[in-house]
C-alpha cells in the first residue's frame, strides 16, 4: 500500500476503526481533539457510535459499560482529562474488561498547558487509580508506530481482558508523518463468554463487577490479577535498541524524546562519543532485563535517561540498572521540548568530550 | 494584494504561506504575514515569528503567547486591508478554520485579494479529485469567499518524491478543469529542484516547520 500523510491524532482514530473499534466516548481537550473529531465523522460510517460525553468521568464509565457488553471501545484525552478517568480505569481493571485509553500528554501538573509533555509516566505505569492493578502501557515514537500499536492495543486488551493505555504526547498527536497501513500480528483471541450482552434464556446472567465485599474474595481476585500481570510481563515486553554496540553511554528515552535523543546520538558520534539508545516501547511492563544487560556491557560508563518531565521513568531505569552503573537524568518539565544540543551537553558532562 | 491561504488540515498551508510571503519579500516588497489559525494548537506561523521577522517579514499573531488554547484574532489584522499592503493570511484548516475569513467579508469586498487553496493528494481526506472539490466548496461556504487559485502541494514531508509532485499536478489539473479554478503553483522541496525543473508553475519551498529533532538536518533525514 502506498504511503499516506497522516496527523498523529487522526491516525490513532483511524487505527482504532481498522481494529474494529465501534464505540468512542470522550470529552474534548487540546492537544488530542482531532481524535474525537475524526471518530465523530467516521464511526457513523462504519455503523459505530460516537458520543461526546458530559465529562471525562461520564466517558470512562460509558467505556466501562460498552466493554462489559463485549464491544471494542476506546476513549482518549490529555493529561488532566486522563486524571479524571482514573476511577473508571481501576474499576475496568478490577472487572477485567478490555478497553483502550489514549493519553496525548500535555504540560502539567494541574491544568498546565497544551504543549507536549511526558509527565504522566507515573500515572500510567503506577496507576492513578486505587488498588493493586496494572495497565499495559504502549509508547509510540512515530505516527507509524502509533497506528500499529493502537491496532494491536485492542488485541492485547481482549487477550488479557485488561485495559491498555497508549501513552503519547501532544507532539505525536499534532505532527504529520508518512505512514502505511498494516495489520498487527495475529493473536488467537478467546471468545468473550463473560460479556453481559444478553442471556437469550440460554445461560445464567454474566455479572460485571469490581465490588468484592468479602476480603477473602477480594484477595482471590487480586491473586488472579497478579497471575495475569506476570503473564503480561513474560509475553509483552518490547523495546528498541540502536546505536553503537560498545557504547560509553546508554541513552534511555521513549516516545517523542527518543527521536530527539536519536538526533543527539548522531551529534555525539561526530564528537567521538559512542552512544546507544535504549527505547522502551512498553513502559509497563518495563524492559528491565534488556536494559540491565545493555548497562552491564563493560564499555558502558553511565546510563542517561532523557524525559519531557522532571524525572519519572528514571525510577524504572534505576530499578533496571540496579546500581551496576551510574544513572543520570536530563529532563524538561511543563511542556518544554529538550533540544538535541542540550542532551549532547549533558552527555559530554557525564562522560567527557573530545 | 492580499492573499489568504486555505486548505484541508495538514496540507502544508503554513509552509506554503511562509514561503509565499518570503518570495514576495524577495521581490523587494514589504510583506506582512498574519496567523489566522485558531483551530490548530501546534505547527502554526506564530511558532516561527522570530525567524520570519529576522527574514524581514512583519508578523501578526494572536496575543497571549505561542501555545494558547483559544487564540484570538488581533485588531492589527485589519491593517492588512489598507491600500498597497502585500499581506499573506495563514488560515486554519478545513471549513472550520476558514470560517474566520467570513468575519472580514466586508473588508475583503473592498480589497483586491486572492484566496488560494492548498491541495495535498497524499492526505487521505482529500486524496481524490471529488473529495478535494468537496473541501473547496465547504471552504468557500464558510469563508464567504471564492477560491481563486489552486496550489498543488502534494508531499510526504521528508519522503516526498518527484512522483508525488507529478501525480498531484495531474489531479490538481483535473480539479482545475472541473471547477474552473486555475492551478497557480506546483510546489517542490528545494532538494528536488533538478528532478522538478520541467514541471510547470514550479514553486520551490524551503522547510520551516521542522520537528524539534529535524532542525539540525532541515528535513533531510526522515528516519530519525
Amino acid at each position: 500500500m502506498a504511503k499516506e500523510l497522516w496527523k498523529g491524532n487522526e491516525a490513532v482514530a483511524q487505527a482504532a476503526i481498522r481494529a474494529g473499534c465501534k464505540y468512542f466516548f470522550g470529552y474534548p481537550i487540546t492537544p488530542q481533539n482531532e481524535i474525537p473529531e475524526y471518530f465523530s465523522k467516521h464511526l457513523p460510517l462504519v455503523g459505530g457510535c460516537f458520543i461526546q460525553a458530559e465529562s471525562e468521568i461520564a466517558a470512562i464509565n460509558m467505556v466501562y459499560g460498552a466493554a462489559g457488553s463485549g464491544a471494542r471501545v476506546m476513549t482518549s484525552s490529555s493529561s488532566p482529562g486522563i486524571s479524571l478517568k482514573q476511577e473508571g480505569i481501576t474499576y475496568i481493571a478490577c472487572a477485567e474488561l478490555p478497553a483502550v485509553i489514549v493519553n496525548m500528554m500535555r504540560g502539567g501538573p494541574g491544568l498546565g498547558n497544551i504543549a507536549p509533555s511526558q509527565a504522566d509516566y507515573f500515572q500510567a505505569t503506577r496507576g492513578g487509580g486505587n488498588g493493586d492493578y496494572r495497565t499495559v502501557v504502549l509508547a509510540p515514537a512515530t505516527i507509524q508506530e502509533a497506528a500499529d500499536l493502537v491496532q494491536e492495543a485492542f488485541d492485547i486488551a481482549d487477550y488479557y481482558r485488561n485495559p491498555v493505555v497508549v501513552l503519547a504526547d501532544g507532539m505525536i498527536g499534532q505532527m504529520m508523518e508518512a505512514i502505511e497501513w498494516r495489520d498487527p500480528k495475529k493473536r488467537e483471541l478467546p471468545q468473550k463468554t463473560w460479556a453481559a450482552n444478553g442471556t437469550f434464556d440460554k445461560r445464567e446472567h454474566n455479572i460485571i463487577n469490581s465490588l468484592f465485599i468479602d476480603a477473602g474474595d477480594c484477595t482471590v481476585q487480586n491473586k488472579k490479577l497478579e497471575e495475569k500481570y506476570r503473564a503480561i510481563t513474560q509475553n509483552e515486553i518490547r523495546y528498541d535498541l540502536s546505536g553503537d554496540e560498545e557504547p560509553e553511554v546508554v541513552l534511555v528515552a521513549y516516545g517523542t524524546t527518543s527521536r530527539i535523543a536519536r538526533a543527539a546520538c548522531i551529534q555525539l558520534k561526530e564528537k567521538g562519543i559512542k552512544a546507544s539508545l535504549f527505547r522502551p516501547i512498553t513502559l509497563w511492563p518495563f524492559p528491565e532485563k534488556a536494559l540491565h544487560d545493555e548497562a552491564q556491557k563493560p564499555s558502558v560508563k553511565a546510563v542517561v535517561t532523557v524525559e519531557m518531565s522532571m524525572g519519572q521513568m528514571v525510577d524504572d531505569v534505576k530499578i533496571a540498572v540496579n546500581g551496576i552503573k551510574p544513572v543520570e537524568f536530563f529532563g524538561t518539565g511543563g511542556g518544554t521540548i529538550p533540544t538535541p544540543q542540550q542532551i549532547v551537553q549533558k552527555i559530554v558532562t557525564v562522560v567527557g568530550g573530545k | 494584494m492580499l492573499t489568504a491561504i486555505t486548505g484541508h488540515y495538514g496540507c502544508g498551508k503554513t509552509e506554503f504561506a511562509i514561503n509565499y510571503a518570503l518570495s514576495k519579500r524577495a521581490e523587494g516588497l514589504p510583506v506582512t504575514i498574519a496567523d489566522l489559525d485558531i483551530v490548530n494548537p501546534y505547527f502554526c506561523t506564530r511558532e516561527r515569528k522570530q525567524t520570519l521577522e529576522e527574514l524581514g517579514l512583519r508578523v501578526i499573531v494572536s496575543l497571549g503567547g505561542m501555545q494558547i488554547d483559544i487564540p484570538a484574532l488581533p485588531a492589527e489584522i485589519l491593517t492588512m486591508f489598507e491600500d498597497n499592503v502585500c499581506g499573506i493570511m495563514d488560515v486554519g484548516g478545513d471549513s472550520v478554520g476558514a470560517r474566520v475569513l467570513a468575519r472580514y467579508e466586508k473588508d475583503f469586498a473592498r480589497t483586491p485579494h486572492e484566496l488560494l487553496c492548498v491541495l495535498n493528494f497524499n492526505r487521505p481526506e482529500v486524496g481524490t479529485v471529488e473529495r478535494a472539490i468537496d473541501y473547496i466548496g465547504a471552504i468557500e461556504q464558510s469563508s464567504h469567499l471564492i477560491v481563486t487559485g489552486l496550489v498543488n502541494n502534494t508531499h510526504l514531508l521528508g519522503d516526498t518524491s518527484i512522483e508525488d509532485i507529478m501525480r498531484g499536478a495531474d489531479l490538481s489539473k483535473k480539479v482545475a478543469s472541473i471547477t474552473g479554478i486555475p492551478l497557480r503553483y506546483n510546489t517542490a522541496p528545494r532538494r528536488l529542484l533538478k528532478q522538478a525543473q520541467n514541471i510547470g508553475d514550479l514553486f520551490l519551498m524551503d522547510i520551516f516547520m521542522n520537528k524539534p529533532w529535524e532542525e539540525e538536518f532541515n528535513g533531510s533525514k526522515s528516519d530519525i
